[in-house]
């Protein structure tokens, strides 16, 4: 914790000093045009900086934060693997960085190859018949998918299904993209065994069922079992079938989602496929769809034409769903990743990631309550009941004195108390052992000590923070 | 591949304490019919190799850089000082995720708040939030945001000159509810505001470069108790009156010309801002300062209770990232240019534009229909424009949007865009190319 800048930083409003600049451009080459006066803009209140105090404030901020480079991180259903370098640097290139994105398919075929190599590669991770790149995060991958959903039930006459269902361990991103898509959600419990409840299922599919989202492993790190089942009875009672990719990482060349029914489905490509997550994005979340939908998809996808290469638009396509072709630059990252891990690498990716969750979880249980007793995949779930007047919120906030970033914690939403701990295969044993030893101690102090529970984080930049206050009077711009 | 660091022999005690006798063990819930050999796809390769084949990819694209280049059209090539690139790459800020946890996210949460401010002061807004996709998805979303605000109203006027990437993004969010959409032609204030009107959409400028005084018509939009969603290039907003001084209820901008690289189109920065009156329907991550616990000043993600995590299906939109790494370029590229630099960039944009639209509207054959336009004018062109974009890049020059890409009954018509990247002698030579390639 000794690397973090404990020091406060000041606005970059409040370094400004009138007349300082921090760039300058080439003398004016050509004669001044004046602005017409109706349209001209009187003053401008941005900071005036010079280039060393924009470059100390930034670097000051970057060393207040907790990131991968620096600490584990293990950030439940968030997949925060290293993001390997070399991704950074093929992204760099200037034939990457410096190609306009309407210059035409003749002056982009590095660029349009590389994407239908990064379709193909998905299509065969995942067991689809097509994929498309354009979705820029999971959610928007999602609201792809339930209007491509919606595209088909329409074609079909189907107007009147609007049911769509949705787990209770689902993440929030469900149900708020069906909304999006005009769908009306049904909640379906879990059952004992941390699996979708069938009896509650198959009394929910009647002739209003739009379809069902599911993400497999489910958010309790658990694989669903009934998985073929599931798809099996929501397509014959007339639905369809979204697989939510958010934790693909457990599967990648051991399990094809497309092989056990589901119909449509999105990659988190800044989980599984490594890109960086950037403080919270950009993501990229492209959507997978097998031949029933894959017309569908959201376009325009780059399409092999002989040697050449073009984007087009599927022939029933729900259209755009942002400005040009994805976001490409993640794209580079992700393809680059595939590249160094491939067939072989992918699979050692799933393998580890699920051993390293078994193996932590097998280091804490003894003191952090496991509620379904099952290997788990990627991810478990643990509760925070390891003293009374000690919550989960406490343990999260004391992981951050002993150096790690805490677990997703209070989801999925029926666990009470929850921690969601997902290593990943790129984190050591030893950095495992740690984790464990740190819950452990803290499991010690909340009876001997909660106030240094309660009181935590001891050693951050700042101690809790009052978010009440911050949501009953907002301040979101600064107020100079 | 180095990102495994599990040896064998670690892989081997690990099992021993889960009590597994194999890796595949730990697969069984997963039905063994289903359980695959492999995949068919190339085994890993190393760091060299791997870039290798990037790089080849990546030489096969026409580059802005090589040619004199007058193409924007909703992606701009400027200029990106040295350390925005430098600062936002740093691993820190890479590769942490969501600042969940506040008090090891401070500069992350400080970030968005800088940037959250210096967009609002730069639109004229109160409120900015973290960001959306791309300036599309922000313009979609604010359409989807005042037709819920204005409960019984289902009319959205959406202009004619919009940039065609947009309207088809805006048609694919909303294809699921009743939204009645209205097109109109020409000056915003005299759009057909009216009762049943939600919100009229402006374009601050046009997509074919017009820029539009927008007050009038928010005003009547507002007289006609209709919200006024304004899309405004955000650079222009230094040296024209931005949207928030004018009345606009809400803003939604494409940030990208602010310190991102074009990337081949993304990723881009959503930018939307809006009212205070309005904020608590805006969709999208918002940081808000607060103090902690010993009244240190401290920042967290606010106003949570509209977001997909606490709402679910009540929320006022599925959307759960932002565009963290290129909102945070264009937070250090505003820290940067700063209040003159900004100006600078703008006002020599807007003088080369301008110079250029001079000498090729005293060519023959050529013809500025632009009237009031800030970086980028229409062109009618004596030959179709998709072959004289053609005839120019063979020799060097990329001089513009050939409009027949979107619109194929406009063949004549040529976009062109001018920034602070362009030389006078670039223009020189452009305004000499297309009077040859006039003949």
């Amino acid at each position: 914790m000794n690397t973090m800048n404990m020091r406060d930083e000041p606005l970059v409003y409040e370094l400004s000093r009138a007349g300082r600049k921090g760039c300058s451009l080439p003398k004016p080459d050509v004669p001044e045009y004046a602005v017409p006066e109706d349209l001209a803009r009187e003053g401008l209140d941005l900071p005036e900086l010079d280039e060393l105090t924009v470059v100390r404030h930034f670097t000051r901020l970057s060393q207040k934060n907790f990131s991968i480079d620096t600490e584990f991180y293990p950030l439940g259903s968030c997949t925060m693997k290293y993001n390997p370098k070399v991704n950074e640097v093929a992204a760099s290139n200037p034939g990457w960085r410096n190609l306009h994105p309407l210059v035409g398919d003749e002056y982009a075929q590095g660029a349009l190859e590389l994407m239908w190599r990064l379709q193909e590669g998905l299509r065969e991770v995942g067991g689809f018949a097509a994929v498309s790149l354009q979705p820029a995060a999971g959610a928007h991958g999602e609201l792809s998918g339930v209007l491509m959903i919606r595209a088909a039930l329409r074609e079909r006459g189907a107007h009147a299904r609007k049911k769509m269902l949705i787990p209770d361990s689902a993440h929030g991103t469900n149900p708020a993209s069906c909304t999006m898509a005009g769908f009306v959600t049904q909640t379906i419990p879990s059952g004992p065994d941390g699996n979708i409840d069938m009896a509650a299922l198959r009394a929910a599919l009647d002739e209003t069922v739009a379809g069902i989202m599911i993400t497999n492993p489910n958010t309790l790190g658990l694989f669903e079992r009934n998985i073929e089942e599931i798809c099996r009875l929501v397509h014959e009672a007339g639905g369809y079938v979204y697989g939510d990719g958010a934790n693909m990482n457990a599967l990648t060349g051991i399990f094809k989602p497309g092989n056990s029914g589901i119909d449509v489905m999105h990659f988190n490509l800044h989980k599984t496929f490594s890109t960086p997550h950037g403080g919270g994005g950009p993501g990229a979340g492209m959507v997978a769809a097998n031949k029933t939908l894959a017309p569908y998809l959201p376009g325009p996808v780059a399409v092999k034409n002989g040697d050449g290469y073009t984007l087009e638009m599927p022939p029933k396509s729900i259209g755009r769903v942002k400005a040009f072709h994805g976001n490409f630059g993640v794209l580079v990252r992700a393809y680059s990743y595939l590249l160094m891990t491939g067939a072989n690498g992918l699979r050692r990716v799933a393998e580890n990631a699920v051993l390293n969750a078994n193996y932590l979880k097998s280091l804490v249980e003894d003191v952090y309550p496991v509620p379904y007793k099952r290997n788990c995949m990627h991810e478990f779930v643990a509760k925070g009941t390891i003293a009374d007047g000690v919550h989960t919120l406490d343990i999260a906030k004391r992981l951050i004195d002993y150096g790690f970033h805490p677990p997703t914690i209070y989801f999925p939403l029926i666990v009470q108390e929850a921690l969601m701990i997902e290593p990943t295969e790129t984190e050591s044993k030893e950095t495992l052992d740690l984790y464990a030893d740190a819950l452990k101690k803290i499991a010690m102090e909340a009876v001997a000590q909660p106030e240094l529970l309660h009181d935590a984080p001891h050693n951050a930049p700042v101690a809790r923070l009052d978010e009440v206050m911050a949501a009953r009077r907002p301040i979101l711009c600064y107020r100079g | 591949m180095p990102f495994v660091p599990n040896t064998d022999a670690e892989r081997a005690e690990m099992l021993k304490a889960v009590g597994a006798s194999s890796v595949e063990e730990l697969f069984s819930d997963i039905p063994e019919h289903l359980r695959i050999k492999g995949l068919d796809l190339s085994d890993g390769v190393s760091e060299i190799e791997a870039l290798n084949e990037i790089d080849s990819l990546a030489e096969r694209n026409v580059q802005t850089k090589k040619m004199d280049w007058f193409l924007g059209a909703g992606a701009y090539y400027g200029y990106i000082p040295a350390v925005v690139p430098t600062l936002a790459g740093r691993g820190e800020f890479l590769t942490a995720y969501t600042p969940y946890q506040p008090e090891v996210s401070q500069g992350t949460l400080q970030a968005i708040f800088e940037y959250q401010s210096m967009a609002a002061k730069l639109l004229g807004m109160p409120v900015v939030n973290a960001s959306h996709y791309d300036g599309a998805t922000a313009l979609a979303e604010a359409v989807l945001m005042a037709w819920k605000a204005k409960e019984n109203r289902n009319r959205i006027l959406l202009p004619v000159d919009l940039h065609p990437e947009y309207s088809q993004v805006i048609a694919t969010y909303c294809t699921s509810f009743n939204i009645e959409f209205v097109q109109y032609e020409g000056a915003p204030e005299s759009a057909p505001v009216d009762e049943d009107t939600a919100a009229i959409v402006i374009a601050y400028p046009s997509f074919s470069g017009e820029v539009y005084p927008i007050k009038r018509a928010v005003d009547r939009a507002h007289e006609m108790g209709a919200l006024c969603i304004v899309h405004a290039d955000p650079l222009m907003c230094a040296i024209m009156k931005s949207p928030g001084e004018q009345g606009a209820d809400i803003v939604a901008a494409e940030g990208q010309s602010l310190g991102n690289p074009l990337n081949f189109g993304g990723p881009y920065l959503g930018i939307m801002g809006t009212t205070e009156a309005l904020v608590r329907r805006m969709p999208g991550r918002i940081v808000g300062e607060t103090k902690d616990k010993v009244g240190k000043r401290g920042f967290v993600l606010t106003l949570s209770t509209r977001e997909q995590h606490i709402r679910r299906e009540k929320a006022v939109s599925n959307i759960c990232s932002n565009q963290g790494l290129t909102m945070l370029q264009t937070c250090i590229y505003l820290a940067t240019l700063g209040k003159q630099g900004l100006r600078e960039v703008a006002k020599q944009s807007y003088d080369k534009a301008h110079y250029a639209a001079g000498l090729i509207g005293g060519t023959a054959g050529y013809h500025v229909r632009s009237s009031q336009f800030f970086r980028e004018f229409l062109v009618e062109t004596p030959k179709p424009a998709a072959r004289i974009v053609k005839t120019l890049s063979r020799r060097g020059i990329m001089p513009g949007l050939a409009l027949s890409r979107y619109y194929p009954d406009r063949p004549n018509e040529l976009l062109i865009c001018v920034t602070e990247m362009n030389t006078r002698a670039q223009i020189e030579r452009l305004a000499v190319a297309l009077k040859e390639a006039s003949k």
